[in-house]
């Protein structure tokens, strides 16, 4: 079995109104010095093979038609 | 003209849209379920608002990939129109059909209230009811209806006349860039809003402004 983690971000110059409103709690909690806070999606997929490179081919798949939407998002896959 | 009404689990705006395309057209929609892979010959095919899928993963994510977007995609290639209103609008974005995304209100909160609408292109198969520059009411309800497209999307649809209403008078509700509130294909057969015109097509709903888009769409214009 493969463990993979997909981390989906928004491509820069999309604008992100939920990072905004983190960014300023944060300030408002007391925490100096945010530049900036982008807000992503995390996916941990269990995978039943044992061949890395279709695992990954399959991920990449699996952001392109579903877990990304590649119009404002940028995806990473990593394998454990 | 006939119309068909996709149904997936979650939309909630389904009935609204079949009573007034069936008040309306004089003729009730035929509804389609998520899991049909043809459509029956229809002129008009409406994706109805709601929350299809819980709008788990992004609003509409789910519902594009169902069978039915692969048998409405079929049906807009070959130029039957398509309208997609509110989670019809996200879910049309999502299949790929109509060109930008719509992102998380700039609020963050839900909105529900009544905006002004400019109709920016009146020489469209959904909006010839109208004139250019026309400013008509309608109501909204959503969280995620905040439209973004890249510079260069942005340019071709402006450029194209594919931005059809955008929110005037300061109405925007949700952040939309360019206050853009409905867009359609370069072909001019399908065609995404916010708005719910459904809403606002007679007396009982203290307006009638939103009926000349369904009007238009039926070929059903009063003379």
């Amino acid at each position: 079995m493969i463990k993979a983690r997909v981390t989906v971000t928004l491509k820069n110059g999309v604008l992100d109104p939920q990072g905004k409103a983190i960014e300023g709690a944060l300030g408002a909690l007391g925490f100096d010095g945010i530049g900036q806070v982008r807000q992503g999606k995390v996916f941990d997929l269990q995978i039943e093979t044992a061949d890395k490179t279709k695992a990954e081919a399959d991920l990449k798949a699996m952001c392109e038609k579903l877990l990304a939407n590649t119009v404002i998002e940028n995806y990473t896959i990593s394998l454990a | 003209m006939k119309s068909a009404v996709v149904q997936l689990p979650g939309l909630n705006r389904d009935r609204d849209m079949i009573a007034a395309l069936t008040k309306i057209s004089g003729h009730k929609p035929v509804t389609v379920w998520q899991t049909e892979t043809e459509i029956p010959d229809v002129d008009l095919i409406v994706i109805p608002g709601g929350f299809s899928y819980g709008d788990y993963l992004r609003c509409g994510a789910i519902a594009a990939r169902m069978p039915v977007m692969q048998a409405i995609k079929v049906k807009a290639d070959q130029g039957v129109k398509v309208l997609g209103v509110c989670n019809g609008f996200q879910i049309l974005l999502e299949a790929g059909l109509l060109p930008g995304a719509l992102m998380r209100n700039a609020s963050l909160k839900f909105v529900c209230r009544e905006v002004k609408l400019e109709i920016v292109n009146a020489d469209t198969d959904f909006t010839r009811a109208y004139s250019n520059g026309q400013v008509i009411r309608s109501p909204v309800a959503h969280h995620d209806g905040n439209y973004f497209a890249d510079a260069e999307t942005l340019k071709a649809i402006e450029g194209n006349g594919q931005v059809v209403f955008r929110y005037a008078e300061g109405t925007n509700p949700n952040g939309s860039i360019n206050d853009i509130a409905g867009v359609m294909n370069a072909k001019g057969n399908v065609l995404g809003m916010m708005p719910h015109p459904e809403n606002l097509i007679e007396a009982a709903h203290g307006g009638s402004d939103g009926r000349g888009i369904f009007a238009s769409a039926l070929n059903v214009i009063a003379a």
